[in-house]
């Protein structure tokens, strides 16, 4: 357990460390987690867009 | 060249490489955090500290390559007039923003014990923050016209301009005087870091530089289909 506490501890420098390396994590899963929520909306968007394109032209046959 | 350009050609080719890189940067970054917090012994005047240096020099590391990319993409972009290096230097920018930050947050966390300093305005440091502005002012300048290829135009100028700027920060350390410590692994008489930490840095930036192709194929691939959307709803303002 003290072995833990002390790797945790950093020597004392946790509070640089730590932060150190969740700031990184934090903005590289923000990052990830945008792009594929950008990239999915923007996918659903274009299907839909193609269907009604062919829906309408679909129409205009018909007419 | 020509036959890469085309962006459906570019998705064929991208998309089944997609999950290898993605694997290779869960794998690497894995690798490198445990022998970087486990193995790596602590330095002899930097003490633990030095544990920051494996997810800052990756960062500094990327920073620069992701500008590197998006002046290349914009250069081929502009002398061959191929949309899709706009799309891929457009696609870098925000992960390059993204490692600047994260580069200039931990060095501030390492300036602060080790220096006794959040920040100095030496030329390592104020180069740096100057990369980060270009990254901003070029993803400002990439969506501020209705017409989108006049925005990746001036952008890709700006991004151009903006790439003397890179020797600068890889040279600051010698050409000046600076707070920041010079190079230790790109060297010419080679690296002068003990390999107990040098293997969990090179893994680092292995498993960063697959981190950041893994992002911009997603992010192509957004930029392809954004394209794409546009072009459909011109074709029904117009038809």
């Amino acid at each position: 357990m003290d072995s833990v506490s002390e790797f945790f501890a950093m020597g004392g420098y946790a509070p640089y460390i730590w932060p150190a390396y969740l700031i990184a994590a934090g903005i590289l899963v923000a990052l990830l987690g945008l792009s594929l929520r950008d990239l999915k909306r923007n996918e659903n968007t274009l299907k839909t867009l193609r269907a009604e394109r062919r829906g309408g032209a679909i129409e205009e046959a018909e007419s | 060249m020509h036959r890469f350009a085309n962006p459906n050609q570019f998705l064929r080719i991208a998309n089944p490489l997609l999950p290898w890189v993605a694997w290779l940067a869960v794998l690497s970054i894995g690798a490198g955090l445990y022998l970087g917090l486990f193995q790596a012994p602590p330095d002899y005047q930097q003490g633990e500290t030095v544990r920051i240096m494996y997810v800052h020099v990756p960062a500094a590391w990327m920073a620069l390559f992701c500008y590197a990319s998006m002046a290349i993409a914009s250069a081929m972009a502009l002398i061959w007039r191929h949309p899709l290096g706009f799309l891929i230097a457009k696609a870098s920018a925000p992960v390059g923003a993204c490692f600047t930050v994260i580069c200039l947050a931990t060095g501030s966390l390492w300036g602060k014990p080790m220096w006794g300093t959040w920040w100095e305005w030496d030329a390592r440091m104020t180069s740096v923050l100057i990369l980060f502005f270009l990254y901003v002012g070029y993803m400002a300048l990439v969506d501020a016209f209705d017409d989108a290829t006049r925005g990746q135009r001036a952008a890709s100028i700006l991004a151009l301009v903006g790439a003397v700027n890179l020797p600068i920060i890889k040279f600051s350390v010698e050409w000046w005087n600076t707070l920041h410590q010079p190079a230790s692994v790109i060297r010419l008489d080679g690296p002068t870091i003990h390999s107990s930490m040098l293997w969990p840095l090179l893994l680092m930036i292995i498993g960063f530089t697959a981190f950041y192709l893994a992002i911009l194929v997603v992010r192509t691939r957004s930029e392809i289909a954004a394209a794409k959307i546009r072009n459909i709803r011109l074709g029904q303002v117009h038809g």
